[in-house]
């Protein structure tokens, strides 16, 4: 079985603990090499790629199989790219994902309110349709000035993204323009 | 990119300019570092002195807008001391296109020019066709109006004399840099640029990028290994969703959007189908129709037939001669004409130039809908500083949304790989990956529509949609597929079957492929962009190919117009590097460009630029709407009264946006140069930053750099807190006196410059600062709009 990368930095970094543990006046390498392995052991591995910059460095999660959680994010040794190397923001997507700040519910704002309010998914969701549709029904346009056929509405705008995967932008742009958007845009417009 | 971050180690000269690698694109540095320990010499022009200027062996200041006048000389050098690549310039470029006689030049204007419309007749830089209905050339380049004489000649103002007036960048340096740069010249040499947003967010920033591709194309260094226009992009999929066309004027696979006096399929096919009379012109974009049946085929389904013209007036028109892009839409937003709106993962609050425009935009809308993972400036607009809620209508929808580990999909990095990632946890509680959110609300309006009716049902309820997410089916969907059996090129193919790549894609319905583009990408084989295969041939390996390794477009074609890497015989220019080489038989090495045999071949062969009309390289490039070659103007914010180099001041086709909250200078209230710039542990407007503590605490508030010289003139000290301040708005931020920012000397006078980071907001921390783009104009590139974000006039002064 051909050595990885990756199990390679696995293995020297063992050993290197117990080396750096030797000298202490007792024997730390098994409870060391315990807890390093431990971390991982009831762990899933999968590999993603960073959400920022565009130079696409792999990423491995490690998945705990009892609570579903993310404990540990790392670079990925064997990607050709980056080889397992991680700027900052790479290296903290652990954080991103585990964020106490994060936003868990859908929330509303009511016209003229100052405070945002909890809502479920299926209103949310069942509002928003409602809008789209007022507001599509209200501004379509069959033809314009020149009685030209156009089938768009220029009243309802859409910008974003370019953090969406590629399957989510294809539908996205398919969503908007079936609507009969035009005003369609995002970031690399700036 | 034409190459590939790998690629980047096989540079002999290595200019990043308008980028700062090393703290914006960091990893990427690691194959610039490569190079360097192969010898590789790396320039770096930049108004400040940045971390990649720490490690360049040659750094050079500029100042902000001026890198016409910088390239215009690189040009003049190359020609003036004969560094250009001469066969491939003669073989592989339109240089020695012969341009008509209405052709000219002169202070400032091309030929065609109508002050009143401010906008050119591209008819006068039409090329003078022979009988044959293709352009003459002459090879020898001494034609008075052919390609190369003409570029001769206009750049022959670009001395260094005046490049320095200009640019601030000391003669010296300019000499040293033109030099090293030009010797990529050479077969066994090449140069390769590393840019970004320094470039593009200029009110010339298209030209900017034409000019380093004139220098591209005079070196040869288009198609070769260490070669190309790099560049580097700032998300992690905005290659993907450019790609996909999340932009009102293209379609999926850079398909144009059809505008309203295109009345029928045809006649829009028509138009955009180039048609060349030269058998040696690959001309790939003859194969339009069947790229954009089959996207509609692929939007519509069954229910585009040839009948209804696959869906077409299903599609919505945009009216001729209009734009509709991101300053156009925030102004029809500002003035009221806007009722709803998605802002989906993006914060134009704190990303757009004059920001305020855009956050006073979003109080006169009707409804928002703001998809994201945290709180920010966007989404809360109607509580942020100077908003009253009580005054405030617009209702808004908070839709949280998962991370990129919570989902499986695909993202496109720079380099053009398609990768896909896969799930390493379910999003956290309720919240939804966006895939899911986009079909579920796709699913209830169709729903409504199907119950109630409504206006022009049709395309909503024909579009071609999933009762739920899944990212497979999407990607075999974008991949492609075949109708019904079908023959193609000979080959039978089943109904359902995957299409192996995009030459198998048919106009009359039988294919269907969401983005040609990425045909070839899951086939009958399976997932390419799962990909983790590192093998590689010999000759792969020397230039760090990776062939293997997800999948890129086209056709997993690592190195674009790879066919200017071998002379006619096929045989690679510099062996050491082959990107490909023609064995006698077949082509060994990457994708080749096109599977001809080499030009030895005759009317076998193809010109390798086969995505261009004719064949060639463009250093005459007739289609922008600002002029055929690069020419010097000054950004619209400008220290100078007058453009050294004509009367026009300003890009001539620019046009300026009319709201009270569109506000320019030129009185000189605002003396100071200011840009704007990132950090490494920030990332845009910094929603996905910010709110992580790890990151705060390395950058945790807006901060503005500035030389010494400028912090004596203004008293202020090191640390301090200071107002900066433009025509549109000001911002608090903390001094940074430096010496890595220096005065410049232009035309005689000193002109300091300042820059800040753009990734703050009020949102979060407290008192961290705002957005710097409260600053900058709401002023765009005529060719593409986007925003003068990085050259415009402040002022500064202690809080």
């Amino acid at each position: 079985m051909e050595l990885t990368r990756r199990d390679f930095i696995k293995l020297s970094g063992l050993a290197v603990a117990s080396v750096a543990l030797g000298n202490l006046g007792f024997d730390l390498k098994p409870a060391y090499a315990h807890a390093q392995t431990l971390k991982i052991r009831m762990a899933k591995e999968t590999t993603t790629i960073c959400p920022y910059c565009a130079v696409g460095c792999g990423i491995i999660c490690h998945t705990d199989l009892v609570t579903g959680k993310v404990i540990n994010t790392e670079g990925d040794p064997d990607h050709p790219i980056n080889e397992g190397a991680l700027c900052a923001k790479g290296a903290s997507l652990y954080q991103l994902i585990n964020n106490p700040n994060r936003v868990t519910k859908p929330l509303y704002r009511r016209p003229y309110s100052d405070r945002w309010e909890e809502v479920s998914w299926d209103w949310a969701l069942g509002q928003i349709a409602k809008k789209v549709k007022e507001t599509r029904d209200r501004y379509f346009v069959r033809f314009n000035d020149k009685g030209q056929e156009v089938n768009r509405v220029e009243a309802i705008a859409h910008i974003g993204s370019a953090a969406l995967d590629n399957e989510e932008c294809w539908l996205i742009q398919a969503m908007m323009r079936a609507l009969g958007l035009v005003y369609i845009e995002h970031q690399a417009r700036i | 990119m034409t190459n590939h971050w790998i690629d980047i180690k096989n540079a002999d000269v290595i200019l990043i300019m308008g980028s700062n690698a090393a703290e914006n694109h960091p990893i990427s540095f690691k194959w610039v570092t490569k190079a360097k320990e192969n010898g590789a010499i790396l320039i770096n022009v930049d108004p400040r002195f940045t971390r990649t200027s720490a490690k360049a062996d040659i750094y050079a200041p500029i100042r902000s807008g001026t890198d016409i006048a910088f390239l215009g000389g690189l040009i003049n050098y190359i020609i003036h001391n004969e560094k250009y690549f001469k066969e491939y310039v003669v073989e592989y470029t339109n240089a020695s296109f012969i341009v008509n006689s209405k052709f000219d030049f002169k202070d400032g204007l091309f030929a065609g020019y109508n002050p009143e419309t401010k906008s050119y007749d591209k008819s006068y830089w039409a090329f003078e066709l022979g009988r044959d209905g293709v352009p003459k050339r002459d090879k020898s380049l001494m034609h008075e109006r052919c390609v190369f004489q003409l570029l001769k000649r206009h750049f022959s103002r670009y001395t260094l004399e005046k490049v320095s007036e200009v640019t601030g960048t000391p003669k010296d340096l300019l000499k040293k840099i033109y030099e090293v740069y030009a010797s990529t010249g050479t077969k066994d040499r090449s140069g390769t640029i590393m840019y970004a947003m320094g470039w593009t967010q200029h009110t010339v920033g298209v030209q900017n990028i034409r000019a380093m591709c004139i220098v591209q194309l005079l070196l040869g260094n288009i198609g070769v290994s260490g070669g190309g226009v790099n560049a580097l992009r700032g998300e992690s999929n905005v290659q993907g969703s450019t790609d996909h066309c999340i932009l009102f004027h293209i379609w999926p696979g850079y398909l144009k959007t059809p505008r309203a006096s295109l009345k029928s399929l045809a006649d829009y096919n028509k138009k955009f189908t180039p048609v060349c009379p030269d058998p040696l012109s690959a001309n790939w974009w003859q194969n339009y129709p069947k790229y954009s049946v089959s996207f509609l085929k692929a939007m519509f389904g069954e229910n585009a037939t040839k009948e209804n013209d696959f869906g077409y007036k299903w599609m919505p028109k945009l009216d001729d001669g209009k734009s509709y892009a991101w300053l156009v839409l925030f102004d029809e937003m500002y003035r009221g004409k806007i009722k709803g709106f998605f802002a989906w993962g993006q914060n134009p609050c704190c990303s757009g130039a004059n920001a305020d425009k855009n956050r006073k935009a979003l109080a006169k809308l009707d409804w928002l809908v703001n998809v994201n993972i945290f709180d920010n400036e966007t989404g809360s607009f109607w509580k942020g500083p100077g908003m009253d809620p009580k005054k405030i209508k617009t209702e808004v929808f908070f839709l949280p949304c998962a991370v990129s580990a919570e989902k499986e999909g695909s993202v496109t990095n720079s380099g053009r790989w398609m990768q896909w990632r896969y799930q390493a946890a379910k999003p956290l509680c309720d919240v939804m990956g966006d895939g899911e959110i986009i079909v579920k609300l796709m699913n209830k309006i169709r729903d409504l529509y199907r119950k109630e009716g409504g206006v022009f049902p049709e395309p909503i309820l024909n579009l071609n949609w999933p009762q739920r997410y899944d990212p497979h089916q999407v990607a075999k969907l974008i991949n492609g597929y075949f109708t019904r059996d079908v023959t193609v090129k000979g080959k039978h193919f089943k109904k359902g079957e995957q299409v192996p790549s995009f030459a198998y894609l048919t106009d009359d319905g039988s294919t269907c492929s969401a983005n040609w583009l990425y045909c070839g990408s899951y086939t009958e084989k399976g997932n390419m962009a799962a990909r983790r295969d590192k093998t590689q041939t010999e000759m792969q390996k020397r230039i760090g190919l990776f062939p293997n390794w997800a999948w890129c477009w086209p056709v997993n074609r690592r190195i674009l117009y790879n066919r200017a890497s071998v002379d006619r015989n096929g045989q690679p220019w510099n062996p050491k590097k082959a990107v490909i080489k023609w064995t006698g038989k077949g082509w060994e090495g990457d994708v080749p460009d096109g599977g001809w045999p080499p030009l030895s071949y005759g009317k076998k062969s193809r010109y390798p630029f086969i995505m261009r009309k004719w064949g060639f390289g463009q250093i005459f490039g007739p289609g922008r709407v600002d002029g055929p070659f690069p020419e010097h103007y000054e950004p619209l914010e400008s220290p100078l009264k007058r453009n050294p180099f004509s009367s026009q001041r300003v890009n001539p086709v620019v046009k300026l946006f009319k709201t009270n909250a569109d506000k320019y200078t030129e009185d000189g209230k605002y003396p100071i140069v200011a840009t704007t710039f990132r950090v490494t542990e920030h990332w845009q407007t910094g929603v996905l930053t910010r709110w992580l503590p790890w990151l705060l605490e390395a950058q945790p508030q807006l901060f503005v750099e500035m030389s010494e010289e400028l912090a004596k003139l203004k008293g202020i000290k090191n640390g301090e807190w200071v107002v900066v301040e433009s025509a549109r708005g000001k911002v608090t931020a903390v001094a940074i006196v430096t010496k890595r920012l220096k005065p410049f000397k232009i035309g005689g006078k000193v002109v300091h410059e300042v820059a800040l980071p753009w990734h703050f907001g009020w949102v979060i921390p407290k008192d961290g600062g705002d957005s710097a783009n409260l600053l900058t104009p709401s002023v765009g590139d005529p060719n593409t709009l986007i925003p003068e974000t990085k050259a415009f006039m402040v002022n500064v002064h202690k809080l």
